[in-house]
């Protein structure tokens, strides 16, 4: 008796429970970042703006007048290429996330974004400038510019600063962006100087700490400046070998040289070289100006552009949902209105410039040249816009 | 001319290295046949006690009060940090033989280059867990004085790391020609089976070839982070993996054997660069390897007769 009174009961509990208004679903958003691995820095970069992020829409977020519970889900890639893969594999099928953010390197986005492309999750890369990372791939976009154009702006940058003819260049082979950005670089160097301007073109794998041969190599070759678009870990190694060398010339760098880190493990080596990037934290002012100030008094240092990245990025996939106007809780509908809400988003005002989306889903924006000061700070030198 | 000179001291540095590290890998080789494939990651932990241990005498006050000229006072910490760092990674080398390796002492020699394998990526993601994945700049205790003969550059720096390299080679290869520590080590290197019978005890000598290989590791530790000051906690694979082949190309049983071709192989290294396109660097080098082995299966130093010495 007593048994079927708690079943009855049990039946109303549940008939009641059913017939409640829903609770609004949880937004899910899967960040995919290097946090571990070669560039430890970049992966932190990215939690930090995201944490920001959430705590700037204070854990939720108003769609069509009903408020969603907003959830981050951080995993780490390894800085790997196959590990971002998997990462964006569990979050898609296991935490079935509505949105991916990252991976910000390109070594790592290249095959993540295939991932997101198969599985049709809108996925967005803060950092990656790699052309293959969105090519042919609509689901998946971008927030930074894109190494074809990076690659001639420094070019062009040289040959009007420095008036250079003769170009070197040394790469990580093995690693997506650098090889990317090298072979961009070196096309951009050409249509300016000539063939054979680039007289050396130098390569190593990554994990390599030794560039002796290759920088004797350069220096024999004649070059008059080193192109070497590596990572803050590589850089600090390259420029300090290259001055032990007795080869005091300008080393140019690109986006991946903006690490908060770089200066840290470099030292005076590093003051006063140029490099491109999306920001420059120095002299900026506005909107960017408040990021960097409120990031700077939670984490203690000066954002660098994966962060300033990051944040646009968020900024991007939050007006992609709210573009959205319901989140319905069925996984594949909301998925595809996402994306195509992002795709939608044609002119975007963020931290790190005005972009102006293509059909590809990469952004049209100006490109920034950084002087490393002599207080080892990222200086404003010229914008390049295209 | 000088361009095959300045590769020429380029190699002698980054030979140097291979050249440490390739002992420790070599003398477990001879005495216990197995490879230690830790040994990469026991250098790394070297560098990274290096790394702890300058950056703590540098932080002493102890120092003002002395007030020694500056250049003798980072001389004094960079030996104080060598030696200190030599005798704590040899503990370190010696916990790895005790917990990783004794328990398998009877075992197939597979499990035992597993559980090589394994310590190493415990090692790894002990670092990563303990002191988080952000690069550590290793602190510059020699302030670096570039020096031009003719075209050629030469720093202090690499002076010191092939010059201390060179020692610890000829210091290690008399140690095991000369001491009687030595000799039992290379009497055990002869034969596994009947040594021990003789009252010799396997236990402590695989610990005593244990810590001198890893107080070597340490040593190329502290000279790679001077070299290159930027520390990972993966930074031993690459390396661990070269300097094992330099071990193998040295041959079974010769301390000299192996420091000289650590050597070698920073020389082939930097050489194929020197005249081919780097990208094809590794597939060059290594290719080189390969037929050097061809033709010396047993190294440059090896007995022929040792591989199939024992079980």
């Amino acid at each position: 008796m007593s048994r079927k009174l708690l079943g009855l009961a049990l039946f109303f509990v549940l008939a009641l429970a059913a017939c409640a208004p829903a609770a609004p679903p949880t937004i899910k958003i899967g960040v995919n970042a290097e946090i571990t691995g070669d560039i430890p820095k970049v992966g932190e970069g990215t939690k930090f703006a995201a944490e920001m992020w959430l705590e700037e829409i204070g854990g939720q977020l108003e769609v069509g007048g009903t408020t969603y519970p907003v959830e981050l889900v951080i995993e780490d890639n390894e800085a790997k290429g196959e590990s971002a893969a998997a990462v964006n594999q569990k979050l898609i099928t296991q935490d079935e996330v509505l949105v991916i953010v990252g991976p910000q390197a390109s070594k790592q986005a290249v095959p993540a974004g295939g991932v997101a492309n198969d599985l049709e999750t809108p996925m967005i890369s803060p950092w990656s400038t790699n052309p293959d990372t969105t090519l042919n791939r609509p689901w998946v976009f971008r927030t930074p510019f894109l190494d074809p154009f990076q690659g001639p702006v420094v070019a062009n940058f040289v040959t009007e600063e420095f008036g250079f003819t003769q170009a070197g260049v040394l790469f990580d082979v093995a690693s997506d962006y650098p090889k990317g950005l090298a072979d961009f670089f070196k096309e951009g160097w050409e249509t300016v100087h000539g063939a054979g301007s680039v007289v050396a073109f130098e390569s190593f794998t990554t994990g390599d700490s030794d560039f002796s041969a290759q920088l004797t190599k350069i220096i024999d070759s004649g070059a008059e400046f080193l192109f070497t678009p590596q990572y803050y870990n590589e850089v600090a190694l390259i420029v300090q070998q290259a001055h032990e060398l007795g080869w005091n010339v300008p080393i140019v760098g690109s986006d991946s040289w903006g690490s908060a880190e770089t200066v840290e493990l470099c030292g005076e080596d590093c003051y006063g070289l140029f490099f491109s990037t999306h920001y420059a934290a120095e002299g900026a002012t506005g909107a960017t100006k408040e990021f960097i100030d409120a990031y700077n008094a939670k984490y203690g240092y000066v954002p660098d552009d994966v962060g300033a990245l990051t944040w646009d990025s968020f900024h991007i996939v939050e007006q992609a949902i709210q573009d959205c106007g319901e989140i319905t809780g069925d996984l594949a509908v909301d998925r595809q209105c996402v994306r195509d809400a992002m795709a939608n988003i044609k002119q975007f005002h963020g931290i790190t410039g005005d972009m102006t989306f293509t059909e590809e889903g990469d952004p049209i924006k100006c490109a920034v040249i950084v002087r490393i000061s002599e207080e080892g700070k990222f200086t404003f030198y010229k914008q390049v816009c295209p | 001319m000088d361009f095959l000179l300045q590769q020429l001291v380029n190699a002698l540095q980054s030979g140097s290295f291979y050249a440490l590290i390739a002992i420790g890998y070599s003398m477990v080789y001879s005495v216990l046949m197995l490879f230690n494939f830790a040994h990469g990651d026991v250098f790394m932990v070297g560098a990274y006690i290096g790394f702890f241990v300058s950056g703590g005498l540098l932080a002493l006050d102890v120092w003002e009060v002395i007030g020694l000229p500056v250049g003798v006072q980072l001389g004094l910490i960079l030996v104080l940090t060598l030696i200190v760092s030599m005798f704590l990674n040899a503990l370190v080398g010696m916990a790895v033989e005790r917990i990783g390796y004794r328990p398998l002492r009877g075992a197939p020699r597979a499990s035992a280059a597993i559980t090589g394998l394994m310590i190493g990526i415990i090692l790894e993601n002990g670092n990563l867990a303990l002191l988080g994945p952000q690069r550590r700049a290793f602190p510059e205790l020699i302030p670096t004085v570039t020096l031009q003969l003719g075209d050629v550059s030469l720093t202090n720096k690499k002076i010191m790391i092939v010059v201390v390299s060179l020692l610890l080679t000829l210091a290690f290869h008399q140690f095991v020609r000369r001491t009687k520590w030595g000799m039992a080590m290379r009497a055990m290197a002869y034969d596994f089976v009947v040594v021990p019978l003789m009252g010799i005890s396997i236990n402590k000598i695989a610990l005593m070839t244990f810590a001198l290989g890893s107080a070597l590791a340490a040593a190329a530790g502290i000279l790679f982070g001077i070299a290159f000051p930027v520390l990972d906690p993966n930074m031993g694979i690459l390396f661990g993996w070269k300097a094992f082949v330099a071990a193998i190309l040295g041959g079974r049983g010769s301390v000299l054997g192996a420091g000289l071709a650590g050597f070698l192989l920073g020389f082939i290294e930097i050489f194929v660069v020197a005249f081919f396109p780097s990208t094809m660097r590794n597939l060059i080098a290594f290719g080189i390897i390969l037929l050097i082995l061809t033709f010396r299966p047993h190294g440059f130093f090896g007995e022929p007769y040792s591989a199939q010495l024992r079980l």
